[in-house]
């Protein structure tokens, strides 16, 4: 029998502390930053990251998306997936921007209810994402449908009510109120807040906890008492919402809402979700990496438009850097198993 | 806890028929069968994790109806399930308090984890299972079977009031954590803590239990003391070569 002996130290919090996943990201967009950054110097004679025009471009590009990605990183920790989001942004402009139209234009979509406070729109908007929420999250937590397919059925929706809306004409001319909510660098702000909150509440709220678990074992997590599909349904709900309100910050960027806005969006958000090191398969992932994911996505387009190279090659390299980052977390996996 | 006719089917498949299961206060009593007798399924009926087709089940003097995992642990009912039910990507006190967090502030599902405390008690809970643990905070990915199986038993332990299940605890664990295992066995059997053990390891079962059942194809043999018989006889029952009226002192179903 082997002699069993309180060694004495768990509670020293001795050991190896496995560093952050993040640290990872970090360098590889301090990386990222400084090729560009030499190739700068040799090919245009100018520094790429010291141009605060530039930089401030750079974020107020991603930063949209980058809404949408606080939810999709989220959607992802639980295993699951959010294919949904880029047609929500389209169908949600839509809908919030026909209720934020001025008086003054003759041909508002509902001519009775203009000039309305940027409440309104702001919650028939955030409507229209928790709506599609609920049905995602209802499909796949009640009804056991894929993630990948519920969501599927909801970007093909999504979009086609976003068309069928108007008849695919577009909407404009908001209030000065509306036109308020994405004007100048507002959309970074907007990510920064909603960044920081959701960041401290996945790390520090039971919301948090239940996200991770439900990613890293369901059946455990149901067993240990947590109502499982009610938190995926709130996880999807809020997936939406933030895809709304990305919608509504784009429409008023533009001021003007079109059926085909934020077509793609559901891609890059999940690219930059994956690429901040949150794991496909569930369970690990955070909003800091996703942030840093955004960023690197960021450097990216704005080195490629920087250095004068062709769009079309900005959309392979892109491509390839989402592949890189998937075959990098299957790695990780696989090493870990062996590890156990 | 008393068990009286309990039976599950599955569709047409009747995983376990008519179980008659009693055990006392402070009691140590294993539950053996060969693969497919019935053994989890009576422990995912006592556990909560699923509704039984018929019969009735009574623990801590009262008939009880648990309508999912959670009313059998506020019933003070504990369960270390075979597969150890543990989230891999979360460090050891959020595993141990899954499903119960303790908080600080009550905002609903954003309610604010009280992790300083947790911890604590977490590292209380390993203490008495004499387990090493490097680092509390890291994800329990990559510790071992034995590491892992333990953080499984301290949530158990640190919880159950009344009862501990164990489903297989060993069954993926080397020589020395077995032993491990074995010991917080005793330990909780010295503390006066009611258990049930589902075990293949037969050895295992006569070293730890007073009192051993005896699942045969969904339907309980017999059930017998622990000192009265022995190895060779016990799988004879199991394989069903004898039967309960075959052994003196057994006890039908």
């Amino acid at each position: 029998m082997v002699e069993l002996k309180y060694e004495g130290d768990i509670s020293q919090h001795s050991g190896q502390r496995v560093k952050p996943p993040e640290l990872n990201v970090l360098y590889g967009l301090i990386g990222i930053a400084v090729i560009f950054e030499v190739l700068g110097w040799i090919f245009q004679g100018q520094s790429f990251l010291f141009n605060a025009q530039r930089l401030s471009i750079m974020i107020l590009q991603v930063s949209v998306v980058g809404i949408i990605a606080i939810g999709v990183t989220q959607v992802i920790i639980t295993g699951g997936i959010d294919l949904s989001s880029g047609s929500v942004v389209g169908a949600t402009a839509m809908f919030a921007m026909s209720f934020a139209q001025v008086s003054s234009y003759t041909r508002a979509v509902y001519p009775a209810l203009t000039d309305l406070p940027l409440l309104i729109p702001l919650i028939v908007g955030l409507s229209c994402g928790v709506l599609a929420g609920l049905v995602n999250g209802a499909l796949i937590a009640y009804a056991k449908i894929p993630p990948f397919i519920a969501t599927l059925g909801m970007m093909v929706t999504a979009r086609g009510i976003a068309k069928w809306y108007t008849k695919g004409k577009p909407v404009s001319f908001p209030t000065d109120s509306f036109a308020g909510l994405g004007e100048g660098m507002t959309p970074v702000l907007w990510f920064i807040i909603l960044a920081v909150l959701f960041q401290l509440a996945l790390r520090y709220t039971v919301y948090g906890k239940h996200t991770y678990a439900i990613g890293s074992n369901a059946e455990a997590a149901r067993i240990s008492g947590i109502n499982v599909e009610r938190h995926l349904l709130l996880v999807y709900v809020i997936a939406g919402a933030l895809a709304a309100f990305a919608g509504m910050v784009v429409a008023s960027r533009g001021l003007t809402a079109q059926a085909g806005m934020g077509t793609m969006y559901e891609l890059d958000a999940i690219a930059m979700a994956v690429i901040g090191g949150t794991s496909l398969s569930g369970g690990r992932g955070s909003i800091i990496g996703t942030a840093l994911g955004m960023l690197i996505f960021g450097v990216i387009i704005s080195g490629f438009t920087f250095l004068r190279i062709d769009a079309y090659y900005q959309e392979m390299i892109k491509g390839m850097i989402i592949v890189a980052a998937v075959v990098y977390d299957v790695y990780r996996q696989k090493t870990r198993v062996v590890v156990k | 806890m008393r068990t009286e006719g309990l039976s599950k089917h599955y569709g047409g498949v009747e995983a376990m028929n008519d179980a008659n299961f009693f055990m006392r206060r402070g009691e140590h009593v294993a539950i053996v069968g060969d693969n497919g007798a019935g053994k989890s399924t009576i422990v995912r009926q006592l556990t909560g994790v699923e509704q039984p087709t018929k019969g009735r089940i009574f623990f801590d003097g009262h008939e009880v109806r648990f309508g999912g995992p959670m009313d059998a642990r506020e019933a003070g009912i504990e369960t270390v399930f075979q597969n150890l039910a543990l989230a891999d990507e979360l460090d050891v006190p959020s595993n141990i308090f899954l499903g119960r967090e303790l908080t600080r502030f009550n905002l609903g599902p954003f309610s604010i984890l009280d992790e300083k405390k947790m911890t604590e008690i977490a590292l209380e809970g390993l203490k008495t299972t004499g387990v090493k643990i490097p680092h509390l905070k890291n994800t329990i990915r990559n510790m071992s079977g034995g590491q892992r199986q333990c953080v499984a038993i301290s949530r158990a332990a640190a919880f159950a009031s009344k009862l501990i299940i164990m489903d297989e605890p060993t069954a993926a664990l080397g020589v020395a954590e077995t032993a491990q295992v074995e010991e917080i066995i005793k330990k909780l059997k010295a503390q006066g803590i009611p258990l049930i053990l589902i075990s293949h390891n037969l050895r295992q079962v006569f070293d730890l239990v007073d009192r051993i059942f005896v699942f045969r194809r969904g339907r309980i043999v017999c059930s017998l003391d622990a000192k009265n018989t022995d190895g060779s006889e016990l799988v004879e029952l199991i394989t069903g070569i004898k039967h309960a009226e075959d052994v003196p002192g057994a006890m039908p179903n």
